[in-house]
């Protein structure tokens, strides 16, 4: 299947677009037995630095790598301010929701969302009815997916409000890119990127509970070190210079989270979690869990520790809510939504239901609750066979999926054997909630590295590009 | 201040790194009295896994005791948890757990050691190769000891670490010389044959000391000489006396550190100021075999107090 899609480099009407400018100058001077060489190298650092994303598991020796590509992704300083704008709504939008739905819920009751879609949705966490988390913010760290369709349509494919992953390759790639080739970053003004760090600490430190005194503890905690994302725990609790810490190492004293260390139990003011809500309080969520910290939800209930994100956060970004996003942000924040979400069908209704169906080969069908690509059907790329199938399990419980048409993503080329070659390529910005917003210039680019292919979830053959914001 | 899980997992890694490479120093020791002697290799096999401390699991698996047997158990047998493989990937996954506290260098050479090793003892060693491949695995624990004192700061994470490393070689040294403190009792040993002679030579080996010595001593080889190297003196860096030197002084950085005094300081000072007041004469004379006996326990009880103190049990 191919798409006639929008080059944000060299699109086929307009010809080279003015971000690529200087760096297309640039290549063209450029051997390209030197790229070449330079995109081995590249290779190299990686697995030297031992930035990977699955785990080794115990009989591989070898780590898998995220593939680089080195040609970045450059958006403009215009472009950028205009997302910025739009991000910055959202967020907002996202935690006044949040606030509403466990306090007054004054938006289902205004009916622009459906009570059921929160009832019923194992996102929705009734422990955390009445709750106000420390500085009343519920997502702290948000990675908002961004897909552009032409030179001025931008779209929301998905905002990750829980715990968003990835901002390590975002750090990692730029380093690389330093490393490669300094010299262009002397010929072009890149926003850095480089404090994302030192911004998280301290957006992290500026929701610390009220009561606590002095400088508040920091620590990141992850499920261990055979979680896939491990690596990006170790390397944010790293560059931030706080403890990495496991369930195992917390418990509650005299009314606080405490880690245990070789000078006895030293209590955590802000606890940065990687782990999913179910597995921090065995308490009160899951009984049968190892992971998680008994009490933890009684001291944060008690404002004693700031969890980030917030559990129950991920009723803000179920992909059922989505499709809500639009109304969500207008009786939030007064105004149309400035970027806009993928038109989406709810196959819950019943009207949705059967376009989706009479027009699956057209369609990219989604589970709800699915993410990393999985679980989900490409129409156009799918064999009629692979429809059908797809089209029964639909039928079966149709509450459980959603359709969007399929966009033709925007393209940016990468360096093949055969030299540039358009793929299809996302966005994810990273942005910081504390007592404001703050979204580092620049984020993760995945890019689609198979020919035509619009995943690009790296767990699917996905790439990665650092991505330049021109200070322009 | 440290997690208590991050100073445990610093403390194991180093035992086991330790324990890794004593293992083919073992082998190693075994390996040559078994080439040198015409007889009782068998016996020699058999004290090589006492002092791995491995002799009762071995005999649950095997009947004889070759050298293909025993260097098969005491390097790659994954089910042998002190083997050198089950203690490089002890130590790996130890390494992985506190990443967050190790240079990259002293990660990454830990890393490609167990790459390396894992792919060298995929299957059993033949014969022939025995000798290349316990060099290989001393060479690959040599240049994890490089990178870590080339590159981490002297702080609690260097300190952990050493006692780490001390407290097993200290276990493993003790353990040698006990396993064969019998041909070391002047009432025996001193006929002067070649047979002792090849027996000290072993001893020597198992600790990389049988070319030291004779720049310390002489080129004879004499009981209580060996007893005094491996047991008080000063410079050699497998000995009791040296190892307590350094558990002492990293101990000491860590109540300085902490302003706090625990149990292990005690236990440590004694044995050490046992140690400096010593002399091999009256170890000989209150009998040997009791003093390394002692030793071992009191060592295994300043291993647990240190965990104890610390809050990493």
């Amino acid at each position: 299947m191919r798409l006639a899609a929008f080059d944000e480099m060299l699109p086929e009407v307009s010809g080279l677009r003015r971000p690529y400018s200087a760096y297309d100058r640039w290549l063209k001077e450029q051997d390209p037995a030197r790229l070449t060489e330079k995109m081995q190298d590249a290779e190299r650092v990686f697995r030297k630095t031992g930035i990977t994303f699955a785990v080794y598991g115990e009989q591989e020796a070898s780590e898998r790598l995220i593939p680089f590509d080195i040609v970045p992704r450059i958006i403009s300083g215009n472009e950028w301010r205009r997302l910025t704008q739009g991000i910055e709504q959202r967020v907002q939008a996202l935690n006044a929701f949040l606030d509403d739905i466990y306090h007054r819920q004054e938006i289902l009751r205004a009916g622009r969302v459906p009570r059921d879609l929160i009832a019923k949705n194992e996102a929705f966490l009734p422990e955390m009815i009445g709750v106000r988390p420390p500085a009343g913010v519920y997502t702290h760290i948000i990675g908002v997916d961004i897909v552009r369709i032409s030179e001025d349509e931008f779209y929301v494919l998905e905002d990750n409000a829980r715990t968003p992953s990835g901002v390590s390759y975002m750090l990692e790639n730029r380093e690389t890119m330093m490393q490669l080739f300094p010299e262009l970053f002397q010929k072009i003004k890149v926003r850095p990127v480089e404090n994302y760090p030192q911004l998280l600490r301290q957006s992290l430190a500026a929701v610390r509970p009220q009561s606590t005194k002095g400088a508040p503890t920091i620590a990141v905690l992850t499920p261990g070190s055979f979680n896939s994302a491990y690596f990006e725990h170790a390397f944010l609790a790293d560059q931030m210079g706080v403890q990495l810490v496991e369930g195992q190492d917390l418990r509650v004293v005299d009314g606080h989270v405490a880690m245990r260390t070789t000078e006895g139990y030293k209590q955590i003011d802000v606890l940065y979690r990687r782990v999913d809500d179910s597995y921090l309080d065995p308490l009160t969520f899951r009984p049968d869990s190892a992971l998680g910290i008994p009490g933890i939800m009684d001291v944060y209930r008690a404002g004693n520790i700031t969890i980030a994100n917030a559990p129950g956060t991920g009723i803000a970004d179920d992909k059922a809510i989505y499709s809500y996003m639009p109304e969500i942000i207008e009786f939030y924040t007064g105004r149309k939504a400035i970027l806009g979400n993928i038109p989406t069908w709810r196959c819950s209704e019943l009207d949705s239901l059967k376009y989706v169906l009479e027009h699956i080969h057209e369609l990219v069908i989604k589970e709800v609750h699915g993410s990393g690509g999985y679980g989900m059907l490409v129409g156009p790329a799918a064999t009629k066979k692979e429809c059908e199938a797809f089209a029964k399990k639909l039928a079966a419980k149709p509450s459980n999926y959603i359709a969007q048409p399929t966009l033709a993503l925007s393209t940016c080329p990468i360096l093949t054997e055969k030299g540039l070659a358009p793929r299809h390529v996302d966005l994810r910005p990273y942005v910081l909630v504390s007592d404001r917003i703050q979204i580092v210039p620049g984020g993760l680019t995945r890019v689609a590295l198979k020919e035509g292919s619009l995943v690009v979830n790296s767990s699917q053959g996905g790439g990665t590009k650092d991505t330049w914001v021109l200070d322009d | 201040m440290l997690l208590g899980r991050t100073a445990n997992g610093l403390y194991w890694m180093n035992r086991y790194i330790e324990r890794a490479e004593n293992m083919a120093r073992l082998v190693d020791a075994g390996l040559r009295m078994a080439l040198t002697r015409t007889q009782s290799a068998s016996e020699e096999w058999n004290s090589v896994l006492l002092s791995a401390g491995s002799d009762v699991t071995f005999k649950q698996k095997y009947s004889e005791y070759t050298a293909a047997n025993v260097s098969d158990f005491l390097l790659r047998d994954t089910s042998n948890p002190s083997s050198t493989m089950s203690s490089i990937e002890t130590a790996r996954n130890n390494a992985r757990m506190v990443r967050t506290a190790l240079t990259r260098e002293t990660w990454e050479s830990i890393n490609e050691a167990w790459m390396s090793l894992k792919r060298m003892l995929a299957r059993p060693i033949d014969e022939r190769d025995l000798p290349s491949v316990l060099d290989a695995i001393k060479r690959e624990t040599a240049l994890i000891r490089g990178s870590f004192y080339g590159t981490m700061l002297r702080n609690e994470i260097f300190d952990f670490s050493q006692l780490g490393t001390y407290v097993e070689r200290a276990d493993n040294t003790a353990r040698i010389l006990d396993v064969k403190y019998y041909v070391l009792l002047p009432s025996i040993s001193w006929v002067g044959s070649t047979l002792d002679n090849y027996q000290w030579e072993s001893i020597l080996r198992s600790v990389s000391a049988h070319r030291s010595y004779r720049w310390v001593y002489d080129a004879e080889y004499k009981p209580t000489n060996i007893a005094d190297y491996l047991i008080l003196n000063v410079r050699m860096p497998r000995s009791l006396t040296f190892c307590y030197r350094f558990l002492s002084e990293h101990l000491k950085f860590l109540s300085d550190d902490y302003g706090e005094h625990h149990a292990c300081h005690a236990t440590v000072e004694r044995t050490q100021s046992m140690l400096r007041a010593g002399s091999i004469k009256n170890i000989f004379d209150a009998g040997l075999h009791e003093f390394l006996a002692n030793f071992i326990q009191d060592n295994t009880k300043l291993g647990d107090e240190i965990a104890q103190d610390y809050r990493f049990n």
